[in-house]
């Protein structure tokens, strides 16, 4: 029973450390741009499938390829600034919202059937010879593969937050997010800061799906799932706060272990949204969130 | 140095700027005075590129900035503190200032500008490691003129730096101005107080309903009938 406990915790805190990668990206664009990205789903599946292909066609390494599934995710990423997200910086905060969401459902179901379209709706993931690889700790296994996941997911993090703290591009970006006119007026392209802001999410959310498609599996309608499961991480830990976004995703995963433990796995889904409800009711800037909303 | 010429600015569809024209020298130390409303932050953002006019040329140094971005019109030499200073909070008294000086031009003579800034505000270097929130209304003042110094402006614009300060530290903040400008930097100052304001300044105008109603040295403007009955509290009722 204790030992089926601890197994279930430690992969809810492994998954969670992926929840929690793919909200600090949506986060970090929300919060800068005011842009709710829900076809932020969809850009993980693009990392998941362009990790996908790399090994499949090429067997490259999905650890190595890392760096073209962002370098991939931030053209992508460019682009749809470009040609859609980047037409509404200069609408009201409200309106920003509400037209960022109808971009992104329609972006998100053009994708998902692309996805369909070119890759079937199989349901894929990637198998390397060390995949199998497990390694015990007090009667709880570790799967290689995942643990890595998880330290690459804390890596970004802590890399993300290093930026933000520490370069000048990043104060830019923290600047824009209290004031853009302040920010303007010291001389900040807060136009640039918008797009860089964006294409970083994107990014992000690339690491997280080529990770999804090494440690899980991956799918093309898997976008909207992890839109939502960001979304409530996002408001979980709160905005603001890039760590406390993380450590929210790992809540979330865990949340979700204990109640697939506890109750039955048909309730793991359900359990993130009552978590949602109660944290917008009782604490609305979330846990670690510095921003009231 | 700045030339504003037939400006013409909307909100939407309310008109808030008539054919505003006036001027300020090197140099010079400048307030536009009106009551509230009457379109003096709006002259400012027009002239700092964060509003567009509808008609009207703004020159700078010889240069129309219609066209130009406003974070190229900071790097052109134009540094606006917003009204109630709007420093970033989160972020500590030294870090609002590196920010001050983001433009390339600023950054690499950053240290020199940091000496200068403190000198003038001594309380900023004391505060220096705090977080901008946990400053006091008339810090936060002084630190966001300090982070528009940053800059290293040639034209500074505040906009109500007096703007709900104690009325001892309105006096000292109109002093600190006082010696910016003697200390090179030409200053325009937009202000509510106006008798503060124009015994302040070399010269004003007076804005109302969007419109320059009436401009002249300090003197001149503190003894028009109009300016003391409607600002000032001395006049005929």
């Amino acid at each position: 029973m204790f030992e089926g406990l601890m197994q279930n915790l430690v992969f809810g805190i492994l998954m969670g450390a992926l929840y929690g990668l793919a909200a600090v990206g949506l986060s970090l664009v929300f919060g800068v741009t005011k842009f709710l990205n829900v076809s932020h789903g969809e850009l993980l599946m693009l990392g998941g499938y362009a990790s996908f292909w790399l090994f499949t066609l090429w067997q490259v390494d999905p650890f190595v390829s890392l760096p073209a599934a962002i370098v991939f995710l931030l053209v992508v990423g460019a682009i749809f600034y470009k040609l859609l997200f980047g037409r509404m910086v200069r609408l009201t905060e409200g309106e920003k919202i509400q037209k960022t969401l109808l971009v992104g459902f329609g972006l998100s179901l053009i994708l998902q059937n692309l996805a369909i379209h070119f890759w079937t709706a199989d349901t894929r993931s990637i198998t390397t010879w060390y995949s199998g690889a497990v390694f015990a700790f007090a009667g709880v296994r570790f799967p290689l593969v995942r643990v890595a996941s998880m330290v690459i997911a804390f890596i970004a993090v802590v890399a993300l937050q290093w930026f933000l703290q520490r370069t000048y591009t990043g104060k830019a970006l923290r600047a824009t997010v209290e004031n853009w006119e302040a920010a303007t007026l010291v001389g900040i392209d807060v136009q640039h800061v918008y797009f860089l802001s964006f294409v970083i999410g994107a990014a992000l959310a690339g690491v997280a799906g080529a990770l999804v498609s090494v440690g899980y599996s991956i799918e093309p309608t898997m976008g909207m799932s992890w839109t939502l499961k960001s979304l409530i991480v996002m408001v979980l830990g709160g905005l603001g706060s890039i760590t406390g976004t993380f450590v929210g995703g790992i809540i979330l995963g865990l949340t979700e272990s204990a109640t697939g433990f506890f109750l039955s796995l048909t309730y793991k889904e359900v359990v993130g949204l009552v978590l949602f409800i109660l944290i917008l009711i009782f604490k609305p800037q979330g846990l670690f969130g510095t921003q009231g909303r | 140095m700045l030339r504003v010429e037939n400006i013409n600015a909307f909100y939407g569809d309310l008109q808030a700027l008539w054919d505003v024209s006036f001027q300020v020298n090197e140099g010079e130390l400048v307030a536009l005075v009106g009551p509230n409303g009457a379109g003096k932050t709006t002259t400012l953002r027009v002239i700092s590129g964060l509003l567009r006019q509808a008609s009207g040329h703004v020159f700078f140094r010889g240069r129309d900035l219609s066209k130009e971005a406003p974070h190229r019109i900071v790097e052109l030499g134009i540094s606006q503190v917003l009204e109630g200073g709007k420093v970033f909070t989160e972020m500590t008294v030294l870090e609002n200032l590196e920010l001050g000086a983001f433009i390339a031009e600023a950054r690499k003579v950053k240290d020199e500008s940091l000496k200068w800034v403190y000198q003038i505000f001594p309380r900023l270097e004391e505060r220096k490691s705090q977080r901008a929130g946990t400053l006091s209304g008339g810090e936060r003042q002084m630190l966001a003129i300090g982070r528009a110094l940053m800059s290293k402006p040639k034209l500074l614009m505040l906009d109500e730096p007096s703007f709900g300060l104690a009325p001892i530290l309105v006096q000292q903040m109109f002093e600190m101005i006082k010696e910016i400008n003697r200390q090179g930097v030409t200053v325009l100052l937009i202000e509510q107080n106006v008798r503060a304001a124009l015994e302040l300044t070399h010269r004003a105008y007076v804005i109302e309903n969007g419109r320059i109603v009436g401009e002249g040295t300090g003197e001149q403007l503190l003894s028009f009938e109009s300016i003391r009955s409607a600002y000032l509290g001395d006049g005929n009722v």
